[in-house]
């Protein structure tokens, strides 16, 4: 019990330093490092939450995919050293502003639901009824996300053939 | 541990991407923000999948990843191609819809 809180708290302020810094940061490529940091730290709270697939899949794909395409996609826009990398952010206050009304409207919200206090005990394994639950009941969505990718896989083309 | 840290701190993420999302100029700090947002989404759904026993949350959890990691992908493909074309990839100057 003390040993998930102790993991929870320091993964939650590891995950809440490193989110501030992706949104602070005045260096792009810093930012990105920072999200890296941010999803791995994610893969933690999801392995407290005894989700061990999803943990390696945020990995893999978040931590792992979506951070080389980011850091690929500076690498052509911008030059990694030199002044073009600074970003600046604009409307800080009112940003801030809208920002700390929807926390506080979100958790104002969750101290008034009624809520579980205690996870119930796992019953069987977690991995093996996502996977039979992805073939049952959630067929259907799991074609579509196939038709999804098929369609980003032609719009990633369309988007890097050859110039007419 | 109740549900209530876990969903405080999915709404604390969600609120920082959306303050990434509204303060950055650059196109890519806005996408890094929406991904900070899309995550805070999922840690409530792995949350809520653990302590209702139900393993739906799962599996949404896994479409939300799939679904984020094609949008961030086609999202740096238009970011990529608005630099080829307009040699800028601040949000602000990228106002041809505007009348």
């Amino acid at each position: 019990m003390s040993l998930e809180a102790a993991g929870f708290w320091g993964l939650a302020l590891v995950l809440l330093a490193s989110s501030l810094a992706v949104v602070l940061s005045k260096n792009l490529f810093h930012s990105v490092l920072y999200l890296a940091v941010a999803l791995v730290a994610t893969a933690g709270v999801f392995l407290l939450l005894q989700a061990e697939f999803l943990a390696a899949v945020q990995v893999l794909l978040y931590a792992g995919g979506v951070v080389t395409i980011v850091v690929f996609a500076i690498v052509v826009t911008e030059r990694l050293v030199g002044e073009r990398l600074a970003q600046t952010n604009r409307g800080v206050f009112t940003g801030g502003l809208v920002s700390l009304a929807v926390l506080v409207w979100i958790v104002v919200f969750i101290a008034g639901a009624k809520l579980p206090a205690a996870a119930p005990p796992l019953t069987g394994d977690l991995t093996q009824a996502i996977g039979r639950d992805l073939l049952t009941r959630f067929v259907l969505p799991f074609e579509l996300l196939a038709v999804l990718f098929l369609a980003g896989l032609l719009g990633a083309l369309f988007f890097a053939r050859k110039e007419e | 541990m109740g549900l209530q840290p876990y969903l405080i701190l999915a709404a604390c993420l969600f609120t920082i991407g959306l303050f990434g999302v509204l303060t950055r100029r650059n196109a890519i700090g806005i996408l890094l923000g929406i991904e900070l947002m899309l995550n805070a989404v999922n840690v409530n759904l792995v949350a809520f999948a653990r302590f209702t026993g139900e393993t739906a949350g799962l599996i949404f959890a896994l479409f939300t990843i799939s679904i984020t990691v094609a949008e961030v992908a086609l999202g740096l493909a238009i970011v990529i191609l608005i630099f080829r074309v307009r040699r800028t990839v601040e949000a602000d100057n990228l106002d041809l819809l505007k009348g």
